[in-house]
């Protein structure tokens, strides 16, 4: 069994009007530690305005080796774009 | 799916950090033990898969199908990596306190902490592939796990400030930037990270040596022993010649390597030659020549015997190097332990 502290995973917004990015992780012993580590790790250079960190054991992820059937819905239904549609060019603005 | 950088599977696979003889050694990642042989077990469609992915610059994810002696020997890679920059923090550091102004102290303190910084990603990097931070941890203290041989030098001047930053930090460069493209994702982002921050620290180097190279004759005569001890050592931070690099096609075919030790070593030595000249100094390399039919400059042998006694633990300050290290994990293992602690009573007053 590991002694190393748990692992969090971090998130910067860059600046207002962005999302919040995964940027990498950071081991830490509790939440505001893992912010101030996330902090000297990941912004020395001002990266970001906002930062979260989330207990990497919280994330839960889709399985890579089903990625096929999970993302293939979207593949074969080409009609949910917009260029699937034949609109002749004399029609305007839409 | 989250691109995690590191995901919970730890311990998966008890990965021994270096095993075996040294064979192959590059860069910050003293590559030994490079004897990685696709196991026949294994799925070979998936092999073919994962093979087709990598030949096709796509991007291996933490939790993807992947060959074994590809973890293994990434495991080895990122985590000497990380060594690398923790220890390369001692012999720099050791300039702090004496740095000849606020100035050039603050920004000696500055790249230190960046060094730090690149190691705490690199380690992360590492950890997604199973292996957790205290094993990793625990193979450099033992001794297990390498690190770049250039960190068992001693810095004896302030010069020497300089020329590592100058010398050493351009040779990591030019080994990183094509790492950047590295199959392994986290990986390439972890380079992406330290690539951006990098070219800070050959700046401040070379800075160091210009004041000293138009000083005082002898701040001069400083910035030129510097050299003259830096020079060579940085060569060999590329690693062995390509024909002792038995493992270079394997490591060039899943992406984890870019370029050869030599093709790098000779970038090195053909963009570094001249910024040598502009500072007024000399290259301590008698066999030093432009070439122009090759376009690049002929030089030296490296010693590779001095080399391959620096990977064996025999570097001028390899030892107090190492102790270093150790002494400082001990001290703080009281810190660790409190927070532990700490977090431990909050939560249990927080379920009462």
């Amino acid at each position: 069994m590991s002694s190393d502290w748990p692992l969090w995973e971090v998130f910067v917004r860059a600046k207002g009007g962005l999302a919040h990015r995964h940027v990498g992780s950071v081991h830490a012993p509790d939440a505001e530690l893992a912010l101030r580590h996330a902090r000297d790790t990941y912004t020395r250079r001002l990266e970001g305005v906002s930062l979260w960190v989330v207990p990497s054991a919280e994330i839960v992820a889709s399985d890579p080796d089903e990625a096929g059937e999970l993302f293939e819905p979207a593949e074969s239904k080409i009609y949910r774009h917009p260029t699937f549609y034949d609109i002749p060019d004399e029609v305007k603005h839409i | 799916m989250l691109p995690l950088a590191c995901h919970r599977v730890v311990n998966r696979h008890d990965l021994n950090l270096a095993t075996g003889g040294a064979t192959s050694v590059s860069m910050y990642t003293t590559e030994l033990q490079k004897t990685a042989k696709i196991e026949n077990l294994e799925d070979s469609k998936l092999l073919e898969e994962f093979e087709a992915r990598v030949a096709a610059d796509d991007f291996i994810e933490p939790k993807d199908w992947m060959p074994e002696a590809y973890r293994r020997t990434l495991t080895r890679q990122i985590s000497q990596h990380a060594h690398s920059e923790i220890v390369g923090m001692l012999p720099e550091g050791n300039w702090i306190t004496r740095a000849p102004s606020l100035r050039r102290k603050a920004i000696l303190l500055a790249k230190v902490q960046d060094e730090a910084g690149h190691g705490l990603y690199l380690y992360c990097a590492a950890e997604t592939l199973g292996t957790s931070r205290e094993q990793m941890i625990e193979a450099l203290h033992s001794g297990k796990a390498k690190y770049s041989t250039i960190f068992n030098y001693p810095t004896l001047t302030w010069a020497d400030i300089g020329a590592i930053g100058w010398l050493v930090d351009g040779a990591a460069i030019m080994n990183q930037v094509p790492l950047q493209r590295t199959s392994y994702g986290p990986y390439a982002r972890a380079m992406v990270r330290v690539c951006k921050e990098e070219s800070f620290h050959q700046r401040q180097g070379y800075e160091i040596m210009i004041a000293l190279a138009n000083g005082t004759a002898e701040q001069k005569r400083m910035a030129q022993d510097a050299l003259n001890r830096w020079w060579w050592p940085s060569l060999m931070m590329f690693g062995p010649p390509d024909a002792d690099s038995p493992n270079t096609a394997q490591s060039m075919r899943w992406r984890i390597k870019r370029e050869t030790n030599d093709e790098l070593r000779q970038k090195f030595v053909d963009i570094t030659v001249p910024q040598a000249e502009f500072l007024g100094l000399t290259v301590p390399d008698s066999d030093l020549r432009w070439n122009d039919e090759k376009g690049g400059y002929d030089f030296g042998e490296v010693d590779w015997e001095e080399f391959y006694a620096v990977v064996r633990g025999e570097g001028p300050v390899a030892k107090e190097r190492m102790k270093a290290r150790r002494d400082a994990w001990d001290n703080g293992a009281w810190v660790r332990e409190a927070a532990q602690a700490h977090e431990a009573k909050r939560r249990q007053r927080k379920a009462a």
